[in-house]
């Protein structure tokens, strides 16, 4: 869809220092500093009022911080890099009354995309994606998945070289989940920038080459997805044949048994004392394994408890 | 700047085609022909009227001498002074007395003439005798005079124009076309009010931010508004113009306004613009605030009243051209455009509508500018104290 973008001169697509924005006495953004890198896949990861929409219209120009500065591929005043970004809200909207493909071209059209061309590449964005039979079609008679997609092609008609996506998997079914993720791979690959919120970790799991975890207006992680699980140690799952015995004194403190077996993390001086304690006692051992934590279990070690029970309940909420 | 004008004109094409393609729109087109259909017809009703005779008759009871004498000096009169000058004359019995003809239900006079012509009595109500009397003395006089009575012929000097007149045709030239001008903009500004609403109930208002100057929007929408108006104004003036036309109507020879005609026209459609631009930028403003509907049509009745307000302060500055208040309202910017047209038809300097329209033009772009500034400030919640950044670029 899109030609080869030209890197930008930044290694940065997106950059912000110290920012802060408050609404009245609440503080949504709370001195972040994030730099998304050009090319990038990058998600922003946290649980509903943690900062993230706020951040990402900041960093677009909608909203002025109060303090820090911004700088969207290389400008500090975003609006005059429009033509080359694409945004899809949160909030999705679009003229009820306007054609589907009309809707596609004047969203280019805002972005400096000469309509007719907008409308071609409308229509042609819809027959590939097997909605040829709504392009005329008004909004008004959409399902609200189909709207969605609209305005999704709406963001990249004008082929952008960042692409900021708020919750765009939000209100899509898995089929349509699926096919936004091809989408947003498809666009990384022809080196397009993407940056995009959620609260589903799986997402951010499949997608990402790097993340921020945002929790009450701050970022509490930054990096690779593989960074935020190596901030926890292997998780270690054992179940033997006898309950007690003088080997139970070789377990780690932070044991926990669960469902006839014992969990604890990998201990750093690793886990050939306890093999020995469970050899000598002969408890016989049922299982072993060593996983590798999941980026839930790093959301949880991050952000806390609270903020993953939160975004699990909206996750569940949406998948209901 | 250039985007910024590209951006508004995007915003403007589309909300010109939601508005024109619309059901809606036939709606608009086809309201004001109603009045101008009724002022047809209410004008043919009163041309029909007024052309019915209605000059009150006198009822001559005297002398047959007398009235015969009395006629001939109508006649004679008449031939000079114009058919509508004197009232109307009836021969009527001699009765004892007028009173008691006036009184007979079958009577048609509203006044008697008895006594003869040298002691003519006037008989009838007061407010009549006080609008008969000096006719009928005049009347009487030319009787009793007759053939002794010479009229003086006066000698016809004709001027191409007249200033006393020229100045009365031009004063009510400014006034009409203040007063078109007001009913248009009072008609099609008042829907800008409720313009942002869409945007702001759909959610697109965060598209249009994310992409384009709000200053843009702002702008875009107003462009889109007047090109609307001009194609409701075309619409109706050429229905008005073809039933006219239709209707087997002349236009009679109208007073050339100070400016001459084609500029005269030309400064129509761009004080039009301007007023309409002016209350509109405060409306985008004022409706930009409001969250729904509702609250829009709260806001609609003190905006009307102040609308009217700043029409009666151009109004009366119309015939007191040079004075301070006249002045002012040139000034002011709100009863600048319809101040300036009224100067148009009656005072044939160019320049100061030069600088009118600068001036017009400038307070259009600042009232846009505080418009968006609050409208970050309030609605969108963005940026400071909104005159610290009044002066900045739309795109930063």
């Amino acid at each position: 869809m899109n030609g080869d973008v030209p890197a930008p001169e930044s290694p940065y697509a997106v950059e912000g220092h110290g920012l802060v924005k408050n609404f009245g006495s609440f503080r949504a953004v709370d001195g972040i500093d994030i730099a998304v890198p050009a090319g990038a896949i990058y998600g922003i990861l946290g649980p509903n009022g943690a900062g993230k929409t706020t951040l990402l219209r900041t960093l677009l120009g909608i909203v002025d911080p109060d303090e820090g500065h911004r700088a969207l591929l290389g400008a500090d005043q975003p609006l005059r890099m429009a033509r080359q970004v694409g945004y899809l809200p949160e909030e999705r909207g679009l003229y009820p009354s306007m054609k589907a493909a009309e809707a596609i071209a004047f969203m280019g059209a805002l972005r400096g995309l000469p309509l007719a061309e907008g409308r071609r590449r409308g229509r042609a964005l819809m027959e590939r994606h097997g909605l040829g039979g709504a392009i005329d079609k008004p909004i008004r008679q959409l399902s609200k998945g189909m709207a969605q997609t609209v305005q999704l092609f709406g963001t990249i008609v004008h082929q952008p070289r960042l692409i900021v996506l708020d919750e765009p998997f939000s209100g899509l079914d898995a089929i349509n989940q699926e096919k936004l993720e091809a989408l947003i791979r498809d666009q990384a690959r022809r080196g397009v920038t993407i940056l995009f919120s959620t609260h589903v970790i799986a997402h951010a799991e499949r997608l990402c080459e790097r993340i921020a975890i945002v929790a009450g207006g701050r970022i509490r992680f930054e990096g690779t997805p593989g960074e935020a699980r190596d901030r926890l140690r292997p998780q270690v799952r054992l179940r033997t044949r006898m309950i007690d015995g003088a080997w139970r004194r070789a377990l780690p403190a932070d044991t926990v048994a669960d469902d006839g077996a014992w969990h604890f993390a990998l201990p750093e001086e690793g886990i050939e004392p306890l093999l020995r304690a469970l050899i000598d006692d002969k408890a016989g051992i049922e299982s072993l394994s060593i996983e590798r934590p999941g980026l839930h279990d790093a959301f949880v070690a991050i952000a806390g408890a609270d903020a993953a029970r939160a975004m699990d309940a909206r996750a569940e909420e949406e998948a209901a | 700047m250039r985007e910024l004008w590209r951006a508004a004109f995007v915003i403007a094409r589309r909300d010109f085609s939601a508005v024109v393609l619309s059901r809606t729109f036939i709606l608009f087109l086809l309201g004001p022909l109603l009045p101008i259909l009724i002022g047809f017809a209410f004008g043919g009703l009163g041309e029909r009227i007024s052309s019915t005779d209605l000059r009150p008759i006198v009822g001559l009871a005297m002398p047959a001498a007398d009235i015969a004498a009395i006629e001939r000096a109508h006649a004679r009169l008449t031939e000079r002074m114009g058919e509508r000058a004197l009232p109307r004359l009836r021969r009527v019995p001699a009765s004892p007395t007028p009173r008691a003809q006036l009184a007979r239900p079958d009577s048609a006079v509203v006044a008697i003439l008895s006594g003869s012509v040298s002691r003519p009595v006037l008989t009838g109500k007061p407010e009549d005798l006080d609008r008969l009397q000096g006719d009928l003395s005049l009347l009487a006089s030319a009787a009793k005079a007759e053939k002794t009575l010479r009229l003086v012929k006066v000698e016809r000097q004709e001027v191409a124009t007249s200033l006393g007149a020229q100045a009365q045709a031009r004063l009510l030239i400014g006034r009409i076309a203040q007063v078109v001008m007001f009913f248009l903009t009072i008609l099609l500004a008042g829907m800008i009010l409720s313009n942002l609403v869409e945007e702001k109930t759909n959610k697109i208002i965060e598209i249009l931010a994310a992409a384009v100057p709000i200053d843009a929007i702002f702008l875009g929408k107003l462009m889109a508004m007047l090109a609307m108006s001009f194609v409701g104004i075309a619409f109706w003036g050429a229905t008005a113009f073809g039933i006219f036309a239709a209707l087997g109507g002349h236009a009679t020879a109208l007073p050339t306004p100070a400016v001459g005609w084609p500029l005269f026209l030309i400064l129509c459609v761009l004080y039009f613009a301007m007023a309409y631009t002016l209350l509109g930028s405060l409306f985008l403003g004022i409706g930009a605030q409001a969250a729904t509907v509702r609250e829009v049509q709260t806001l609609n009745m003190p905006i009307t009243m102040g609308q009217m307000l700043i029409f009666f302060f151009a109004s009366y500055a119309v015939d007191h051209i040079g004075s301070p208040a006249e002045i002012a309202a040139c000034l002011f910017p709100w009863s600048s455009p319809f101040t300036m047209i009224a100067r148009a038809a009656q005072d044939g300097a160019v320049w100061p509508h030069l600088l009118a329209l600068v001036w017009q033009a400038a307070f259009v772009a600042l009232i846009i500018r505080v418009g968006v500034l609050l409208f970050r400030r309030h609605v969108m919640q963005s940026g400071g104290r909104w005159w610290k950044t009044l002066f900045r670029p739309a795109t930063g």
